[in-house]
């Protein structure tokens, strides 16, 4: 299995570059993940990928985009609550890059 | 002789098969989707009382129906299970 | 959109012998991407799959019965249980999880996805749906 370095230790990762276990994470991975994904983290970024883990924690599964959209706009503002805005933050897609940021498994149904 | 039975009685007729084989002083082990067979007022239950029934704790907790058995099922765990195949004169499964 | 199907998923396994159950989740996950009318049926051994209080820790199995809580954000809403097969396994609709969405037509308001249904209205929802998906 494919790992990547993070300040001196080895983390595992598939072949995509998601997280391999999910209990591995920590903001200094996800720092990283984030650098191979190109996003520099805004506290805007870490209020997403913060409520995906929350949000993975009690369904166990990464939300779809359109799931993702509707939740985020309840819970942090209709300004937030739109593909604009979180495309902006994740240019190659919420679900897929702020999930892989957040070292939770690539969404169901993320085509 | 300990008989095991891994699949649900409402699915396969190995429990029910197994019931009406087993002698009153073997053991019984519920295991995987056999654990079901143990649910207090379904209509497998009446064949419970034929010899001694015993279920498998995590396959149990696993489909969250401890508080839904009958009454005397033991819950045992895998040191048990170990034990039991250990002891005991013979294994039949009923796959 | 004129090409909204109705879809209904028969679940008919329990969920951890095999892996029928959790395959249909993921399915109907997928399907709702598609904008269509989705109905699920429990019925037989299905009905083990929306039991309360499941926990695989000790199994080492993963426990995905806390996915079935995020159907009502995939608008996922119509969850039919059979009486027959409760009854058959002594249990009632209390020893189910209590799903629920939110109506976005009544101001948000949470209500119940949960029908209990009889064997005949299964089978009225089966002639119904234009697509039928069993697992």
């Amino acid at each position: 299995m494919p790992s990547m370095d993070v300040n001196g230790s080895e983390v595992e990762v598939d072949e995509e570059g998601y997280l391999a276990d999910i209990n591995d994470w920590n903001r200094e991975i996800a720092t990283a993940l984030a650098e191979t994904e190109e996003v520099e983290l805004t506290d805007s970024h870490w209020e997403v990928i913060d409520f995906l883990r929350e949000y993975y924690d009690e369904y166990q599964i990464a939300p779809a985009v359109r799931v993702l959209t509707k939740a985020i706009g309840k819970k942090l503002g209709k300004d937030k609550g739109n593909s604009k805005y979180l495309y902006e933050l994740f240019p190659y897609g919420p679900a897929k890059q702020a999930c892989k940021i957040g070292g939770l498994p690539k969404p169901t149904g993320c085509i | 002789m300990l008989h095991i039975v891994n699949k649900s009685p409402f699915e396969k007729d190995s429990f029910t098969s197994c019931m009406a084989h087993a002698a009153e002083s073997s053991t019984v082990l519920l295991i995987e989707d056999g654990v079901y067979a143990a649910l207090k007022g379904s209509s497998v239950e009446d064949q419970l009382s034929r010899a001694k029934v015993v279920a498998l704790q995590s396959d149990v907790a696993a489909r969250g129906i401890e508080g839904n058995l009958v009454d005397g099922i033991d819950l045992i765990d895998y040191p048990d299970f170990v034990d039991l195949v250990a002891n005991g004169d013979g294994v039949q499964s009923w796959v | 959109m004129s090409d909204i199907k109705k879809f209904l998923y028969v679940n008919r396994r329990a969920p951890y012998g095999t892996v029928y159950a959790l395959e249909s989740l993921e399915v109907v996950l997928i399907g709702a991407a598609f904008d269509q009318d989705v109905s699920l049926v429990f019925m037989d051994d299905g009905v083990f799959q929306l039991k309360k209080d499941q926990n695989s820790e000790a199994s080492g199995m993963k426990n995905f019965s806390p996915t079935f809580n995020a159907l009502g954000d995939y608008d996922v809403n119509k969850i039919y249980v059979e009486k027959e097969s409760l009854e058959a396994r002594g249990m009632t609709m209390d020893d189910l999880m209590a799903l629920t969405y939110e109506d976005e037509d009544d101001d948000w308001a949470e209500k119940s996805s949960m029908h209990l249904v009889s064997a005949d209205e299964v089978r009225d929802l089966m002639e119904e749906s234009e697509v039928v998906l069993s697992f």
